[in-house]
């Protein structure tokens, strides 16, 4: 039953669940001795006010939709995929052997083939945790967790042996050949007189990101395979009485689950480090988790999530170079954010709902065009 | 400074960006944080005794993640620190990169290398400070059997162990040297609990002296000895407070010194290769009030013996690094 439009659904509690969220951090750093207004305009300067801050946002950003992405597309099928980070550290593996073993000659070929690299890697790392739910009911979020830390002992293992060049310090390969090198937005929007993103790392996977995010909407809602997840999603035995096998499902839709997660490492490995370092991946596979809830599965909402959780990335870098803010502090900005959209969205939900329910009788609000499940 | 005046200076520094030089000196951590109670915050005490001192202010940041090492380089270079001055071989690479950005900004960067022109590039001869301890080491032993307990296995920290086995058996040809590694990735560095079991490890294999060159790991290994009545030796800091009476030394890699140099040098600071060893007090001993029943004249006598003939050549410690071998030890 809907008891609420749609448009507060999608918009209202976000943006109710993000103010408490902002009112708590505030207190927190008035409790610590700073200024909290002044706080806010030191992240929304530092993220937004230039070219360069855009340029660190957008680069997280596009992180965040591939790992949020990955998460979407999975619980469209009630499948929560918890191993975006595994699977995100295997995709960077997949990008640093394409890269370093292949001779491309131009960028706009490696870049297709660490997508594919990343893709298959990701995807790969995906499937086990797929098998196992769809034919021994081994509960993924368990299966895909553990994954995480064998990939986290995976990438240790080749690191610090033998992708990593002799004599050096840092578990990290060597780095990627000049021609893999994927232009920046400086590169690509700077001209002689203007320095535009001057050395932010934002490059061009931030269009293959919005690809996959026009791609992954196109798939869910303009095919019979993405009906078929949502019908699964739905209602397991009705779509089984409809003649969809479980398995294929899961093990499809985890596929491409884990791809999307691989594939965030085009943007870290291939276009910012440029070489595969230990914990590339840095949370953002958990930040995905946060980033689906929040968008509500779908790709546009995703889009705008990431982005938020870009600003309050960049936001909490700038925060920590010019404050006398601790880090650890800003963690627990990005936590409370994560916190109030994430895990405590009834507590906003209910009472919103009530509210509707007592308005009912009033003319319903216009249905938005508000894209939306 | 008032916060308001310090939110004032920020919003200052984001507004010039480019261009105006605020030459305040600039420090960045590495992910240890600044409270490491070892490599970092040797750093960060040089830089707050270079600020008591002339009474100027530095920016400083911890970052949180690899991505930002290259975003606080940049940032700070275009709000106009200089000198720059960073902690840790980690930051070889992003400085590589952008150093050549900044011709006008001079950097500094210690425990690595960077072939750039402006860029100090500062290293510490910890095989030396390594060789004294361990001659202090063996003759503190009274079971012939002395542990080293290194953090993350990389060649840097094997060129502490190296070292401190040469000078062990310098003193006693006869001495067992034992030698653990906590781990092979970064989270060696803050595991005092494996730090801990090492020590227990190598005390019942008979170990009575144990030098920790591990970071925050190393808190477990000093807490360890002392509780089980062995003697712990520290490092980088001056780790002899931590438990009195039961750390021997600690050798000293003076970070703090190298900060506090970079940033009285100021902006005009001079670049290149530099090395600080036994000679120029880069590394050394610690004693005081802590350790000084501990430490025997016999065992003054010797380090200082040591130190005239390293500073001379006429002892050569064996560098792990320019072979990646040891004479002494086998790893």
């Amino acid at each position: 039953m809907q008891r609420m439009p749609q448009w507060a659904d999608v918009v209202l509690i976000p943006l109710i669940s993000l103010l408490l969220a902002a009112l708590l951090s505030a207190l927190v750093i008035l409790a610590i001795g700073e200024n909290p207004w002044a706080a806010l305009k030191l992240m929304v300067d530092g993220s937004m006010g230039s070219t360069y801050a855009w340029g660190y946002t957008l680069y997280y950003a596009t992180n965040f939709i591939f790992t949020g992405l990955a998460v979407a597309i999975a619980i469209h099928a009630r499948l929560f995929n918890i191993g975006g980070e595994g699977q995100a550290m295997l995709g960077g593996l997949g990008v640093a052997l394409v890269a370093l073993y292949i001779p491309w000659p131009h960028w706009t070929l490696a870049i297709l083939g660490g997508a594919v690299g990343a893709a298959l890697f990701g995807a790969a790392w995906a499937f086990i945790p797929a098998w196992l739910q769809a034919k021994r009911g081994s509960h993924i979020v368990i299966t895909t967790i553990m994954f995480n830390f064998i990939a986290a002992a995976l990438l240790n293992y080749l690191l610090i042996g033998a992708l990593k060049p002799s004599g050096s310090m840092e578990p990290a390969t060597g780095r990627f050949p000049e021609a893999t090198h994927l232009p920046t937005f400086q590169d690509m929007f700077s001209t002689a007189e203007t320095a535009l993103f001057r050395g932010a790392p934002v490059n061009v996977s931030f269009f293959v990101a919005l690809l996959a995010c026009v791609a992954v909407w196109a798939l869910i809602w303009r095919t019979r395979l993405g009906y078929e997840i949502r019908a699964f999603g739905q209602s397991e035995s009705a779509a089984k009485y409809a003649g969809i096998s479980p398995t294929r499902i899961i093990v499809v839709t985890m596929l491409m689950s884990g791809g999307l997660a691989g594939m965030m490492a085009i943007n870290n490995v291939m276009g910012e480090a440029e070489r595969l370092v230990l914990n590339a991946v840095e949370g953002a596979g958990f930040i995905g988790i946060a980033v689906a809830l929040m968008g509500r599965s779908h790709p546009f909402g995703v889009l705008l999530a990431a982005l938020l959780f870009g600003f309050l990335y960049q936001g909490g870098a700038e925060l920590a170079l010019w404050t006398s803010i601790p880090r650890e502090l800003i963690v627990v900005i990005q936590a409370l954010v994560i916190l109030f959209t994430g895990a405590l969205d009834n507590m906003v939900r209910m009472p919103l709902e009530a509210m509707f329910l007592r308005l009912r009788p009033a003319p319903k609000p216009a249905r938005k065009t508000e894209p939306a499940e | 400074m008032t916060h308001l005046a310090k939110f004032l200076g920020a919003t200052a520094a984001l507004a010039l960006s480019a261009g105006a030089a605020l030459a305040d000196p600039a420090l960045i951590f590495d992910l240890g944080g600044k409270f490491d109670k070892s490599f970092n915050e040797s750093a960060h005490n040089g830089a707050t005794r270079w600020a008591e001192e002339t009474g100027n202010s530095y920016a400083e940041v911890e970052l949180q993640s690899d991505a930002q090492r290259e975003q606080a380089l940049r940032r700070f270079a275009e709000a106009g620190n200089n000198p720059i001055v960073t902690v840790g071989f980690s930051f070889m690479t992003p400085l590589e990169e952008i150093a050549g950005d900044y011709p006008e900004t001079n950097f500094v960067i210690i425990d690595g290398v960077v072939d750039q022109p402006n860029v100090r590039s500062v290293v510490f001869n910890e095989h030396e400070g390594s060789y004294l301890v361990g001659q202090m080491a063996a003759m503190a032993s009274e079971s012939g059997t002395i542990g080293f307990i290194g953090g993350m296995d990389i060649p840097l920290i094997r060129k502490f162990a190296c070292g401190y086995a040469q000078g062990a058996k310098a003193v006693n040809p006869d001495i067992t040297v034992l030698s653990n590694m906590t781990g092979t990735t970064p989270a060696a560095w803050n595991d005092p609990v494996k730090g801990s079991e090492l020590t227990k490890a190598q005390i019942s294999q008979g170990a009575d002296v144990v030098y920790a060159a591990a970071g925050g790991t190393g808190i477990g290994v000093l807490q360890t000895a002392a509780d089980e009545g062995k003697l712990s030796i520290g490092v980088d800091s001056n780790q002899n407070y931590l438990q009195p009476g039961s750390v021997l030394t600690s050798m000293v890699k003076r970070v703090d010194n190298a900060v506090y140099d970079a940033f009285q040098a100021g902006e005009n600071i001079e670049t290149g290769f530099y090395v600080m060893g036994v000679d120029n007090e880069g590394v050394g001993i610690a004693v005081d009030e802590h350790n000084e029943a501990l430490v025997t004249e016999e065992m003054t006598a010797a380090v200082e013996d040591a130190k005239a003939k390293i500073a001379s050549g006429e002892i050569e410690v064996h560098d792990y690094m320019s072979d990646e071998g040891c004479p002494s030890l086998d790893f």
